[in-house]
């Protein structure tokens, strides 16, 4: 044995520890550098299920029943293979619409009913009473067999206020409402105590296995020797069979395995941790498989070390306590001690998280429903209560582990822990349901809900608690042997006389049965009503839904006024204005006052509420500040085909935008061009605008000109206006070609006469510039479709564009004109300084002349363009050779018979 | 689409170790075998579980290809 105050003091000395990794926590928290935003470590905080329970009451039931203590994880495992479907549509749910409880999930899929979520509480409450006793039991015992010389009668009844597990009841309370409810966090996230929990699971694990090796290693030559002495005892070896000699109570395996694995989900520690508490659902990713491993891993050596319990103490010794007497009875008490440690951190952990999540339900959905009745409350409205929901809280924490100890006091002696864990695993397990339909399922109603769960809870009372207090001698032994009333059909563990079933396999059928049968069936009785409908669309549908496409269904009018202080009686005033700030800037306003009064508005503050003080009671909040319309079932679907209709606008919207993005773009550019443009024409309109001027003020300031000068001058102005009306006419032209106005006479042609005929035109050109216009032309050439003035417009250009960039003297051009089967091609080849690379591209774009700005030879930078669009108007193609080694090469090619003929207007 | 694929995997996942820890395939282990000096029916059983933890996890992780 170890000294008692040594043991107390390990165990406050590892409670302080614990609190100060939640501390640590919740400091990281505030910082914004969680600890907990990490898959492992979200796979070890769901290991909350492995509580007492797993500690000592498997070794326990391993030592009498061999395997039958793996389908409690073996349940769990299955479950967790479904996780990434199941779970991840819980998360997304309850982070959508804030939901905080188990009992806040199913009141608000059946249309936010305050009937629901107090009756999921009160099955909550009064199912895990047992679970909680568990928890005190093991701790107990561990306490006593630490404390006690081996061999003294465990646990002699003291008088209540004698009995060392009040105490501790009472202390782990007061741990756990500083771990989870020293303050109101309107999200119910509490990083601090994940962190400690997730701290406990490594502690318990790491201690489990270190006995495991002790047993397996230090008190036997490893597992071979081990299993070759149990098997040795004919009595042991039975264990390692399946059938123990009897036949295999197979439906019992797969009751617990079914039992179990809806356990893992419903539990409400587990919806906590797994649900509420989840960072980032990608992390269910690998939880969901570490999360099983670990279960292994605490598991592996359940059996080794039930069976060396066996051979060491006998069949007679106190199974469930074997993980301490093992190493103390070899005098390892420091082992022992770290046994303990681990012990009390499964009881720990497994008690924090299961009185802080069903004192949140309490208080949300039993407390608040109840209170927001009485006119008393209402009257007292202005003032904050948040202090008040804090009072609720802890009050409900202590108060569920004093039932706890009642239940230990009242029933704990008559079943193992295993056995008394199951009858809270049996009541969680009517949740599911209502809970599995209500997430895939949009024909559930409230009533169905309401019926399933009624029923399944009163059979389970029936069936499961009643018997454990009869066996405990608190009600008559006839009550089981009889049935009440004496009706032999109503034997609680043989219901309407069905036998062959072990108590808890006869229990769990029929209230399962009885449960998801009414469900289904008054369900079906009558239509959903069109709040259950809109809360059915929004839980099942919730991964179609998206914050853009999220329908809203609320109709009527409501103050921004009344909102924000409802709000802030809730959550604190100032933090309610911080969320109206955050709500505002989300939907593109400067500040809160800008907010609507609108549906979305309302439905926020519905939400944030419900995060507080849970759906049910957030709805009854904000209806009596609103003015509300009653929606029908009709108004619930065109909302919804409204939202839908909104998802494919939006859809539609973000195409359009990026189209019109790009046509902006193109148009920005083109405005660029054309402001390029009026900037050149502006200048060549400006230059003999400006000459003009100039010598007509002369003509008219000087009456006595000599005439021979005035005549110079006004041959000057004739030229120059020319020069005007020819960059007018381009310009027009250009307009012309690209409206589709421009007229076409659509001939044949003689390609080799036009060039000839464009040479003639522009040998004056050439010649006075110094250069040298040589022709090569075919023999003959077919006649062309085509217009032949627009024809040789094209040719003047280029030639002219070539005549323009040859060097002054020594310029040589050729021109020359071949035909093949396709059509025909014209090149003019110059020897001037060519086009750089980086302006090929553009040359060929309106308003854009090559060379630089102040060195090019005159132009408008629409003959090369014009030219381009009347040659593709025949089905051409115009470009620029980039293979000349000097000077530019400009080609154009024509085929015989254009396509469209030249009909194009 | 992966994602259905990842969904029905994990059903089949789920249906395989339903039957696997049930009757009758539970059954076939129950045999007064050693292996490895440990009795064959718990063996099997944690083998099981390790195989069904090792499939779910390469299902899980699996690159989203």
């Amino acid at each position: 044995m170890v000294a008692a105050p040594l043991v107390v003091g390990v165990a406050f000395a590892y409670l302080l520890l614990l609190f100060a990794v939640a501390s640590f926590g919740d400091r990281r928290a505030a910082q914004s550098r969680s600890v907990i935003g990490n898959a492992w470590v979200y796979a070890l905080s769901m290991a909350v299920y492995c509580s007492a329970w797993t500690y000592f009451g498997s070794v326990g039931r391993a030592a009498s029943g061999g395997v039958w203590f793996l389908p409690i994880y073996l349940g769990p495992m299955l479950a967790m293979i479904v996780a990434w479907m199941l779970l991840r549509k819980m998360i997304r749910i309850a982070r959508a619409y804030r939901i905080t409880s188990i009992a806040d999930f199913i009141a608000s899929r059946y249309g936010k009913s305050q009937a629901l979520a107090g009756l999921v509480t009160l099955i909550t409450v009064v199912g895990l009473v047992p679970y909680i006793a568990l928890q005190l039991k093991g701790i107990a015992v561990a306490y006593a067999l630490m404390t006690q010389p081996a061999g003294a009668a465990t646990a002699t009844a003291a008088p209540w206020w004698a009995d060392s597990t009040l105490y501790m009841a009472l202390a782990l309370a007061g741990f756990t409402i500083v771990f989870g409810a020293r303050h109101l966090d309107s999200a119910e996230r509490h990083e601090g105590m994940v962190a400690a929990i997730a701290f406990e699971s490594v502690v318990k694990l790491l201690a489990f296995l270190a006995v495991g090796g002790f047993v397996v290693w230090g008190l036997f030559d490893g597992l071979g020797d081990l299993f070759a002495r149990a098997q040795a005892v004919p009595e042991l070896a039975r264990l390692l069979t399946l059938g123990q000699g009897k036949a295999f109570a197979y439906e019992q395996w797969f009751a617990l395995t079914i039992l179990s694995g809806l356990s893992v989900l419903f539990l409400p520690r587990q919806f906590q941790v797994m649900v509420v508490e989840n960072v980032d659902e990608r992390h269910l990713k690998r939880a969901a498989w570490a999360f099983p491993l670990y279960l292994l891993l605490i598991n592996l050596f359940v059996l080794p070390i039930a069976l060396a319990g066996r051979l060491q103490f006998g069949a007679g010794a106190n199974a469930e306590g074997f993980v301490l007497t093992l190493p103390l009875a070899a005098g390892q008490q420091a082992l022992a001690l770290l046994a303990f440690v681990g012990g009390l951190s499964a009881a720990t952990g497994m008690v924090i998280v299961e009185a802080i999540a069903v004192s949140t339900m309490v208080c949300n959905d039993l407390v608040m429903p109840l209170l927001l009745r009485t006119r008393r409350f209402q009257a007292a409205a202005g003032s904050d209560l948040t202090g008040f929901l804090l009072g609720i809280r802890r009050a409900a924490i202590v108060a569920i582990l004093l039932l706890g100890y009642l239940y230990y006091r009242l029933a704990g002696e008559a079943y193992a822990l295993v056995g008394i864990g199951l009858i809270s695993f049996a009541a969680v397990a009517q949740f599911a349901p209502a809970m599995l339909g209500g997430i895939w399922w949009k024909g559930g109603t409230r009533a169905g809900a309401l019926a399933g769960l009624g029923a399944g809870f009163a059979i389970w009372i029936y069936t499961l608690l009643l018997p454990s207090f009869a066996k405990s001698g608190w009600l008559g032994p006839d009550f089981l042997a009889h049935g009440a009333f004496g009706l032999e059909l109503l034997r609680p563990e043989a219901l309407l006389g069905l036998k062959g079933l072990d108590y808890l396999t006869h229990s769990l059928f029929w209230s399962l049965l009885a449960n998801a049968g009414l469900y289904v069936a008054v369900s079906l009785w009558r239509p959903p009503t069109a709040r259950e409908t809109s809360q059915a669309l929004l839980f099942v549908d919730v991964f179609r839904r998206t914050a853009s496409s999220n329908p809203v269904f609320w109709r009527g009018r409501a103050r921004v006024a009344d909102l924000l202080p409802l709000l802030g009686r809730f959550v604190g005033l100032g933090r309610a204005q911080a969320l109206f700030d955050a709500h505002a800037q989300r939907r593109g306003l400067p500040h809160r006052d800008a907010l609507p009064p609108d549906a979305q508005l309302v439905q926020f503050v519905e939400t944030q509420l419900a995060g507080a003080i849970g759906s049910a009671s957030a709805r009854v909040m904000v209806a009596s500040v609103v003015e509300e319309e009653s929606l029908g079932l009709d108004d619930v679907m065109r909302i919804l085909d409204e939202a839908s209709q909104i998802r494919a606008y939006s859809q539609r919207l973000e195409q359009v935008t990026s189209e019109l993005q790009q046509a902006n773009e193109q148009l920005k550019s083109l405005d660029r061009l054309k402001d390029d443009f009026m900037s050149s024409v502006t200048h060549e309109l400006r230059t003999p605008l400006t000459s003009i001027r100039a010598l007509a003020e002369l003509m008219r300031d000087d009456p006595e000109m000599a005439a021979e000068q005035r005549q110079e001058f006004i041959g000057i102005v004739v030229a120059e206006t020319e020069r005007l009306s020819r960059l007018v006419n381009q310009v027009l032209d250009m307009a012309k070609i690209e409206s589709g106005h421009a007229e076409w006479h659509t001939a044949d042609v003689d390609l080799k006469a036009l060039a000839q005929q464009a040479a003639q035109t522009t040998r004056e050109l050439f010649r006075e510039r110094g250069a040298v216009l040589a022709l090569e032309l075919p023999e003959q050439l077919p006649a062309l479709r085509a217009d032949a003035d627009r024809l040789m417009q094209v040719l003047l250009n280029l030639l002219s564009n070539a005549a323009k960039f040859v060097p002054r003297e020594g310029g040589r051009v050729q021109l020359r004109l071949q035909g093949d089967a396709e059509g025909a091609t014209v090149t003019v080849q110059d020897n001037g300084p060519g086009v750089p690379p980086e302006q090929r591209a553009l040359i060929f774009e309106k308003f854009r002349q090559g060379g630089d700005a102040l060195n090019r030879p005159q132009g408008t930078g629409l003959g090369l363009p014009i030219s381009r669009q009347i040659v593709e108007h025949f089905g051409g193609r115009m470009g620029l050779r980039d293979d000349t080694a000097q000077g530019a090469c400009f080609f154009f090619t024509l085929p015989w018979r254009p396509n469209n003929d030249g009909g194009k207007p | 689409m992966l994602e259905r694929l990842r969904s029905q995997r994990l059903l089949a996942l789920f249906c395989a170790g339903l039957g696997l820890f049930n009757f009758p395939l539970l059954a076939l282990w129950d045999r007064e075998l050693t292996v490895f000096g440990l009795p064959l029916f718990p063996a099997a059983l944690f083998a099981l579980w390790a195989l069904l933890i090792a499939a779910l996890a390469l299902i899980l992780e699996g690159r989203d290809d």
